[in-house]
């Protein structure tokens, strides 16, 4: 008798809990957002900061009651894919977008991911925000891109100005590994160096992505004694590996690249020889973050036991997909609203201090707004932390 | 020159590690192990949690490394391996296996590990320098001594040892030895045990120089393979010669032919089909197998 009423007991606790549960989910609408990268294999971290940004954002704001667009709060749900880099997965992805009637897809992390996945993402109504340089995807007729980045031709010339103003750079070598994004940027690199009077001392020297020692890449580069040294859409795998052996080989130098860095990564794999290494980073300097950004890390970490500095710019991407539908609600299954939006759209920056704003920009760039308004901030690794070297504005 | 021959000598001892393990477990059990490439990676993560993260003397790490690596290699073997292989006799059954543990590797890997790269700090500073002709940091020097080393010392213990003697015998021909009395069930997880120890060792040693991450795994295996195809799959002698010709035709190909883009590797593979079509048995695998 005491074990049936123990047992009715536990039935009724369970009942209960389940519909608890079920209350819960069921309290807000669920709007899904699309992830679409790379996961797995030596360039995972590109991705998983991705995912896990768009993870602990989505989560943070479940937990604070939603969120609100045109009078109905919805429960962001994060829907992701791994492409491993690869395009034909990359397509299936965004089919796999499709068959689930979202609308709004984070990624590729890749150049020849985006550029597969255009045609899926055109013909199924989906915006997509990837991380890949070529002009083609957000230049007209193109317009379902919008770069999420800044990009290496944006921020190179910057950077190699303020070098050779600062530092009398005079000389420049670039290395980059043999695969689309690195070469592309190496090339668009060499002519913004070439066009501001730099001399290109070595620019052939290219590497195997899964490269682990760099001393024989490096070798020839080095004899040709650059005052900068350039590594092209580097992975943040290979930027300590590759300092670590330049400076072993006596280079003394500036070293720079245009993607985005993590200063404990630098740290471990390259120690004080990475001092002056200088990259493209977010709002993480603790000058530049607002209360929310330090927030938006600290949740971070909670949530995957370590912060990523990579995120610094790839939050941003799911803030402005928000921010825009709320902006007109109409775009949640409209993307022409989205895109007629997207020409008048600001809104606050949440994760800067002083009044930057989240807004399109890429009319110099590509002559139509396909960007998001990222700061380019460019970062000097010091003693194991990034220091803000200085703060530009793409338009 | 002199900086050819030294990217060389270090290059092709750290690859004739990484190839030996890989080669022991195939000429022990005929299995392919597709996932080689990750226990390195999970040995290269071990001596970066003792070492990097805890402050154990390296040493230590690098034996927890090789501890760590040489139980996973025998529950893999006991409780995977011997099964299917006992209750299949297609080859593709144990191929198909090991890509799953791969996969699986990765994923725990992950989990536990994170996908960042990893480093720990040098082990030794400094670098040698003579004259700007040859430029080695000391810890590479370390590293690639105590690679030659390792390989003399598995060398010794296969020629020299019971175990090394039940092993090759195993090796040789699997049904003669269980005759003379070799217990087969036994020395076959000893054998994959010490092959993924192998493994384990070369990743804590190389995680000192080249740092470690989750991605690493895939492209080790298929470095391992080409070794191996090089010296011929399952001879020990093989392996070691096949990783030592990749490290100099790399270290030649990236100090010549750098000015021509990254054509290393491709006239590499070229080489290689070449000379498989020629000896597909390798330098010194024998054509029946």
């Amino acid at each position: 008798m005491q074990r049936r009423t123990l047992m009715k007991a536990a039935l009724t606790a369970v009942a209960l809990t389940s519909f608890q549960a079920t209350s819960a989910l069921a309290e807000n609408t669920v709007l899904k957002i699309g992830f679409v990268g790379v996961t797995s294999g030596p360039a995972a971290a590109w991705g998983i900061s991705n995912q896990r940004s768009m993870e602990a954002r989505a989560a943070w704001i479940n937990e604070t009651g939603g969120y609100t667009i045109g009078g109905t709060t919805y429960d962001i749900e994060i829907v992701s894919f791994d492409d491993q880099k690869d395009p034909k997965r990359a397509i299936a992805g965004m089919e796999k977008m499709a068959q689930e009637g979202i609308h709004y897809v984070v990624g590729p992390n890749v150049d020849d991911g985006a550029a597969a996945v255009r045609p899926v993402a055109e013909s199924n109504g989906i915006m997509y925000f990837p991380y890949a340089f070529p002009k083609s995807l957000y230049q007209a007729p193109a317009s379902n891109a919008v770069l999420g980045m800044v990009a290496n031709y944006q921020s190179g010339p910057s950077i190699y100005k303020y070098l050779m103003e600062e530092k009398g750079v005079k000389t420049v070598a670039f290395i980059a590994a043999n695969e689309s994004d690195p070469l592309s940027q190496r090339d668009g690199g060499v002519e913004a160096a070439e066009a501001l009077g730099l001399e290109v001392v070595s620019a052939n020297v290219t590497y195997q992505v899964d490269t682990t020692d760099f001393t024989p890449v490096l070798t020839p580069v080095m004899r040709a004694q650059p005052d900068l040294l350039v590594l092209s859409g580097v992975s943040p795998a290979n930027a300590p590996q590759l300092i670590r052996s330049a400076r072993e080989l006596g280079f003394q130098g500036v070293i720079s690249t245009e993607t985005a860095q993590d200063a404990g990564v630098l740290a471990e794999g390259a120690g004080d020889l990475a001092n002056g290494f200088i990259s493209v980073g977010g709002a993480s300097t603790p000058e530049l973050a607002s209360p929310m950004m330090n927030e938006f890390v600290q949740r971070y970490t909670d949530m995957f036991g370590e912060y990523n500095d990579e995120s610094n710019t790839k939050v941003y991407a799911l803030e402005y997909i928000l921010e825009t539908l709320k902006a007109d609600p109409a775009a949640i299954t409209d993307v022409d609203a989205f895109k007629a939006a997207m020409d008048t759209f600001e809104a606050p920056n949440p994760y800067m201090n002083g009044d930057a704003k989240l807004r399109y920009v890429g009319m110099t760039s590509f002559g139509q707004r396909r960007q998001v308004a990222v700061p380019l901030v460019v970062n000097v690794y010091q003693d194991g932390a990034f220091e803000t070297l200085f703060v530009a504005e793409v338009d | 020159m002199e900086q050819i021959l030294a990217n060389g000598v270090y290059l092709g001892s750290q690859y004739a590690m990484i190839a030996l393990g890989l080669t022991l477990i195939f000429a022990l059990m005929n299995v392919l192990n597709f996932a080689h490439g990750q226990m390195y990676v999970i040995g290269g993560f071990v001596t970066y949690t003792f070492y990097g993260q805890w402050g154990v003397p390296f040493v230590l790490a690098l034996f927890m490394s090789c501890v760590t690596l040489a139980i996973l290699g025998a529950l893999i073997e006991r409780f995977l391996f011997a099964p299917v292989i006992k209750g299949s006799s297609r080859e593709e059954s144990t191929m198909l296996l090991a890509a799953g543990i791969a996969f699986f590797l990765d994923a725990v890997i992950l989990l536990v590990f994170g996908e960042k790269q990893r480093g720990v700090p040098k082990i030794v500073d400094g670098v040698f320098n003579y004259d700007f002709r040859l430029i080695m940091p000391y810890d590479r020097i370390l590293i690639c001594v105590l690679a030659i080393l390792s390989i003399v010392a598995f060398i010794g213990l296969m020629q020299y040892t019971k175990t090394g003697r039940a092993l090759r015998a195993l090796a040789q021909d699997r049904t003669a030895a269980q005759l003379m009395g070799v217990n087969v069930d036994r020395y076959s997880m000893i054998g994959f045990a010490l092959g993924a120890m192998l493994a384990g060792l070369v990743g804590g040693l190389l995680v000192t120089i080249t740092g470690v991450n989750l991605g690493m795994g895939g492209p080790t295996s298929i470095k391992a393979f080409m070794m191996v195809m090089i010296g011929g799959a399952g001879v020990i002698s093989g392996a070691i010669w096949g990783g030592i010709i990749l490290g100099f035709m790399e270290a030649i190909g990236l100090a010549l032919l750098y000015q021509y883009g990254d054509i290393t590797y491709l006239l590499i593979f070229v080489s290689l089909m070449i000379f498989l079509a020629i000896r597909p048995q390798g330098l010194m695998g024998k054509p029946w197998g």
